[in-house]
């Protein structure tokens, strides 16, 4: 911080960051509209609690132990390598606090905003979960749920799968450098374990078997809600990435964005490939649906996250025809599932995130085959087996196997599922009628004094 | 009196370090914020199956 070139290049960075963190804070103001419009009147505050509350429940446990989680796990541990010492991630670092330090790295000013931005990923994941459970989760229990995939489960996956020296990385060559598996298939795979256990809300499924719509109850929410999450989305996709890297192997110098990987890649890529993806997810769901506005919309979200893997390398395309293909699988999908199973998925959540999500992570394999997974060239290269592998220990093995686990222990508890007096009156009602009666008693009160 | 490890900006700013109260208190701040997250749920949980016990009584 002594000179004026190096602090530039360490508070940019660190502003860099800090700006991502408020466009991603709009994802969670456009899931909570998403959600409330998604649910039914007698529902709304329950839902939109729900979602809230996680914020800072996922928050203060991703400072006790999700953010160490990162740095001390990318190799399994005992995987590649033990435990690695990570003294500035842990809880009680005082690089956890203002520093005014002025390491080499710059480390003292950044930590704090890097932080934020994994966290703001972290509500992400709990984020997903939520919608798909609504109205018949009991708030605590899902609370539990949110900080196991928020602060545990999927940091986890990012310590092997996103950090630069993670075993899936080193060993696999696993590319995803915008998420389509680290946040999207994890929590999907999560919410789909805990539907299997939750079930369906009263009402979903005939007696035959077959499923019945419970539609949107304010489109305009979720409208209004989705294309905050597109807005948000960007700023994910910048907080993904390193602004300034020398990223010349070997002799000289030459800087670049990098992604995660510190692979190098262009803001203009990304920007493309996103509005690609983008709207060839939303092109195919117009299609698929026949139209359908909450499929459309929700079209558009998996676009992206079907091209997210590769979408600092691809083409863009590439990327709007691996959005098409992907909305395609993810649709045919839920209601495959949906079918089969008697899983009811309120917002196609799993579908959404789960479904392209995985579709994602392993057509990257394919399309980005032999390119390099990182800057280090004893890294296993980009390949389908690899990305197949990677794809399976997201959705299913840090995703799906943990949410039934979680969600079996959870209802053998009694803290899972609302009893169904409750669920068919509304999660709400209760709460009406004493405003209702309060309201009651303040009209009589004005009356009187009327006629006093 | 002071609660910091400093009370002026003179001198090498870098040397101060960490500029927030009390330093040398992170470890018991971590323990008293896992004891306060941990009670939080157990005092959510509680009070939530006290209100669904009641509506569902209403309710049935």
């Amino acid at each position: 911080m002594d000179d004026q070139l190096g602090a530039l290049i360490v508070i940019f960075t660190e502003f860099y960051y800090w700006l991502t963190v408020v466009i991603m804070f709009l994802i969670h103001i456009g899931f909570c509209m998403y959600e409330v419009g998604a649910s039914r009147r007698k529902n709304h505050i329950h839902t939109l609690m729900k979602n809230t509350m996680l914020i800072p429940l996922v928050t203060i446990t991703f400072f006790f132990f999700g953010w160490w989680i990162y740095f001390a796990f990318p190799n399994g541990p005992w995987i590649t390598g033990g435990i690695v010492e990570s003294p500035h991630a842990e809880p009680w670092s005082q690089l956890m606090g203002a520093h005014m330090g002025a390491g080499a790295d710059g480390w003292e000013r950044i930590n704090g905003v890097f932080w934020a931005a994994f966290l703001l990923f972290s509500w992400t994941a709990a984020s997903i979960v939520s919608g798909s459970v609504i109205e018949r989760i009991q708030s605590g229990g899902f609370w539990i749920l949110a900080v196991a995939i928020g602060s545990v489960f999927w940091i986890i996956d990012a310590a092997w799968g996103w950090h630069s020296g993670g075993w899936m990385v080193q060993l696999l060559g696993y590319h995803d450098a915008y998420a389509s598996g680290v946040i999207h298939a994890i929590a999907g795979g999560f919410a789909l374990g805990v539907l299997f256990v939750l079930g369906p809300r009263i009402g979903k499924f005939a007696a035959d078997g077959s499923p019945r719509n419970i539609n949107p109850r304010n489109p305009w929410l979720v409208a209004i809600g989705l294309f905050l999450i597109y807005t948000g989305f960007w700023g994910f996709y910048v907080a993904c990435n390193v602004p300034i890297w020398d990223v010349q192997a070997g002799d000289g110098e030459f800087f670049s964005a990098t992604n995660i990987y510190l692979g190098p890649t262009t803001l203009s890529a990304i920007t493309v490939n996103f509005l690609m993806s983008l709207s060839g997810g939303l092109l195919a769901g117009y299609w698929i649906s026949k139209g359908d506005a909450f499929w459309t919309y929700s079209s558009g979200l998996a676009g992206i996250i079907a091209a997210s893997a590769g979408n600092d390398l691809y083409h863009p395309i590439q990327a709007m025809f691996i959005a098409i293909v992907g909305v395609i699988f993810m649709y045919k999908m839920h209601y495959f599932v949906e079918r089969r199973f008697k899983v009811d998925d309120a917002v196609g959540a799993v579908a959404v995130h789960g479904y392209a999500g995985f579709f994602g992570v392993v057509v990257c394999g394919f399309i980005l085959w032999g390119y390099p997974s990182s800057p280090d060239t004893s890294f296993a290269t980009i390949n389908p087996i690899g990305q197949i592998i990677g794809a399976i220990i997201m959705f299913g093995v840090l995703g799906f196997l943990p949410g039934w686990i979680l969600a079996k222990i959870l209802n053998g508890l009694g803290i899972l599922r609302i009893p169904p007096s409750v669920e068919i009156a509304g999660l709400d009602t209760a709460t009406q009628e004493m405003f209702d009666a309060e309201e009651a008693a303040i009209v009589e009160a004005e009356n009187a004094a009327k006629s006093g | 009196m002071t609660t910091g490890d400093f009370t002026d900006w003179a001198g090498t700013i870098a040397e101060i370090g960490p500029v927030y109260p009390f330093v040398g208190t992170e470890f018991l701040l971590v323990i008293a914020g896992l004891v306060f997250w941990v009670a939080w749920h157990i005092a959510q949980l509680r009070g939530e199956a006290k209100r669904l016990r009641d509506e569902d009584d209403k309710y049935s």
